[in-house]
């Protein structure tokens, strides 16, 4: 099923491209504790790649390992087939790599279309002398980032309130403020860590229908971590199964519901 | 109209444009704290710092004159030469915007993350270091600052005689006019521009957005391409000009001299009426602590308490809205969710 090179196509007959971010022989650790051991998995274009596991398996670090936070001791990380060098959040961010965080990490203080506007900042070129004084260049780029800002907006049904500071928001909406925040750099790789967490039934279904809406309007290629394993099957195309800092499983919904270590780690055996 | 009243009225103008040099002192704290949570207790200094280099560069003084010829035996002092204000105007601001490049670089870098003690502990530190520095550089003797951007046209000094002239009529046969200092006139207006533009910049360009959102949420600014390393040099650097600017106003009315520094105490309780993290909370304080002081002087403190009130009317106003309204009045109100 899986070409090297070119992909392959899914059972709904999308095309899934060539290998975007690939980790190989990830290890992190914490003083001595190993947070990810000696793990390799790649993401394609175009896919939802989800890694699951049980709490503390390690997920949350292989995302910061992804997106800067944290840098592996051992290890490479390969994007668009270079080896990364050691790169601030910042940096993987202008590259194309944008995120959201477990626990919301959102400009309170500011409105919705401003939270938005900010994920704009990697497409905005214009440097300080041009910014401040305002007229010609800075306006026109300024008119052209916003033009994208509110298509993310309709696109997430948000436009009621584009106005709203994000501190007076319910949690769903602020996930919903905060994706698009993401979506409005235009990612090349788009990490979601945990977007469903503390949502209700009737909200997780919205999650779910705009992760895959995303994929499939704009053809993003999506990570995201979830550890409720009933969302992530329906949701997406691959999947990597983590446990206590090891992969346990890789592979299409199906191969990994069927794995003994995955049922094992899930259903709690005792490890030896 | 009574004499008495005119007097509170003028007293009450006075307060008024003394309130916007400590505004002018406050922003700067202002602008850094919300950035970066940084108490920065040099911004003073910097002011002073700011002041003794515009006037080293207009009389064309040798910077490390003392070092210079202590070292080498030489006797050198000036370079002969008296620079344009406007020139010596924008090498100052270069030297503000290398020294918060320095500070970045060679202090905070070293100490994200900290507690916000141990942060402020460092600016005590820059604080002092600056003063000395400063001292070595340009030397300690009280000296005048003139700005002019044409022959002729410098920063006004003494009374405004229109607005003497356009009020006598007001009073009596006594009564001569509001006497209003020309130059806090030109600092108001300055004041007012410089809050302007900075309010314009954080609404509405792409660095200004930037740094409110660093102000906001670190990890979050980091993940959409923020350079929080960036975003501090550009604060500390806007945080040089206004001190620059304050230097100037301060320098201008009363010589650029090392208690100059000592206004960054009178900032503190502006910031405590005025809240840490309001732009106009700082320019109000201001206002509030300028027109207070001199008023509460004439009216009270004078006939009654033997004068000399200015010296602690502020921290004792300080006080107390630190019982009744910690956040201050435009600060973010403080609410812990339990």
């Amino acid at each position: 099923m899986l070409d090297q090179a070119e992909g392959y196509t899914t059972a709904d007959g999308r095309r899934i491209g060539p290998v975007v971010m690939e980790m190989k022989n990830i290890t992190l650790r914490f003083g001595g504790v190993e947070a990810i051991k000696d793990i390799s998995f790649d993401i394609r274009e175009g896919e939802i790649r989800a890694i699951i596991g049980p709490n503390g398996a390690g997920k949350s670090s292989m995302l910061n390992v992804i997106s800067g936070f944290y840098v592996p001791q051992e290890g490479q990380v390969f994007y668009q087939g270079q080896p990364r060098p050691p790169m601030k959040p910042f940096q993987v961010a202008r590259q194309g790599i944008a995120r959201t965080f477990q626990n919301i990490a959102l400009f309170e203080g500011m409105s919705v279309l401003d939270n938005v506007m900010t994920g704009r900042l990697t497409h905005m070129q214009t440097g300080l002398f041009w910014q401040s004084m305002w007229k010609g260049k800075a306006e026109q780029e300024e008119t052209a980032n916003r033009e994208v800002a509110e298509k993310i907006i309709d696109f997430l049904e948000i436009q009621a309130i584009r106005k709203t500071p994000v501190a007076r928001l319910p949690y769903g909406l602020k996930k919903r403020v905060e994706l698009a925040r993401a979506l409005a750099a235009e990612p090349s790789l788009l990490l979601l860590d945990e977007p469903m967490a503390g949502m209700n039934v009737e909200e997780k279904e919205d999650m779910s229908r705009f992760i895959l809406d995303v994929n499939d309007e704009f053809g993003t290629t999506i990570a995201l971590i979830e550890h409720d394993m009933g969302v992530v099957m329906d949701l997406s195309d691959r999947v990597v199964v983590m446990d206590y800092g090891k992969k346990i499983g890789d592979g299409t919904p199906d191969e990994v519901r069927n794995n003994q270590d995955v049922i094992d780690a899930y259903l709690g055996v005792a490890h030896d | 109209m009574s004499e008495a009243f005119l007097y509170t009225v003028e007293v009450f103008l006075n307060g008024l444009m003394a309130g916007v040099l400590y505004a002018l002192v406050a922003l700067g704290f202002v602008l850094i704290y919300k950035a970066s949570g940084i108490f920065n207790f040099a911004q003073g200094v910097m002011a002073l710092f700011a002041a003794m280099t515009l006037v080293g560069f207009q009389n064309g003084q040798v910077p490390f004159a003392h070092l210079i010829n202590a070292t080498f035996g030489l006797h050198v002092t000036n370079f002969g030469w008296n620079l344009h204000s406007v020139v010596a105007v924008f090498l100052t601001v270069l030297v503000m915007i290398f020294l918060a490049w320095a500070v970045q670089r060679f202090v905070f870098r070293h100490l994200v993350g900290q507690e916000p003690i141990i942060l402020f502990m460092a600016t005590i530190g820059l604080a002092y270091f600056l003063e000395g520095f400063a001292d070595l550089m340009w030397g300690s003797e009280i000296k005048t600052l003139d700005l002019c951007w044409s022959a002729g046209h410098c920063l006004p000094q003494g009374g405004n005689f229109w607005i003497e002239d356009m009020t006598a009529g007001l009073g009596g046969e006594g009564f001569y006019g509001f006497f209003i200092d020309s130059l806090d006139i030109v600092a108001a207006v300055v004041a007012m521009v410089l809050v302007a533009a900075l309010v314009a910049f954080a609404q509405y360009t792409k660095q200004g957005r930037a740094m409110r959102a660093v102000a906001d949420d670190h990890q979050a600014a980091l993940s959409v391409g923020v350079s929080l390393n960036f975003i501090w040099i550009l604060v500390w650097s806007l945080a040089g000009f206004v001190a620059l600017v304050a230097g100037i106003m301060w320098g201008a009315k009363s010589g650029v001299q090392f208690s100059l520094s000592l206004i960054a105490l009178k900032a503190l309780p502006v910031l405590m009426l005025g809240g840490f993290t309001s732009i106009p909370g700082a320019i109000v304080g201001g206002l509030i602590i300028g027109v207070g002081e001199k008023l509460f002087e004439f009216l009270i403190g004078a006939p009654f308490l033997g004068g000399a009130t200015e010296n602690w009317f502020a921290y004792m106003l300080a006080l107390l809205f630190l019982v009744f309204r910690p956040q201050g009045l435009f600060g973010e109100k403080i609410i812990e969710r339990v």
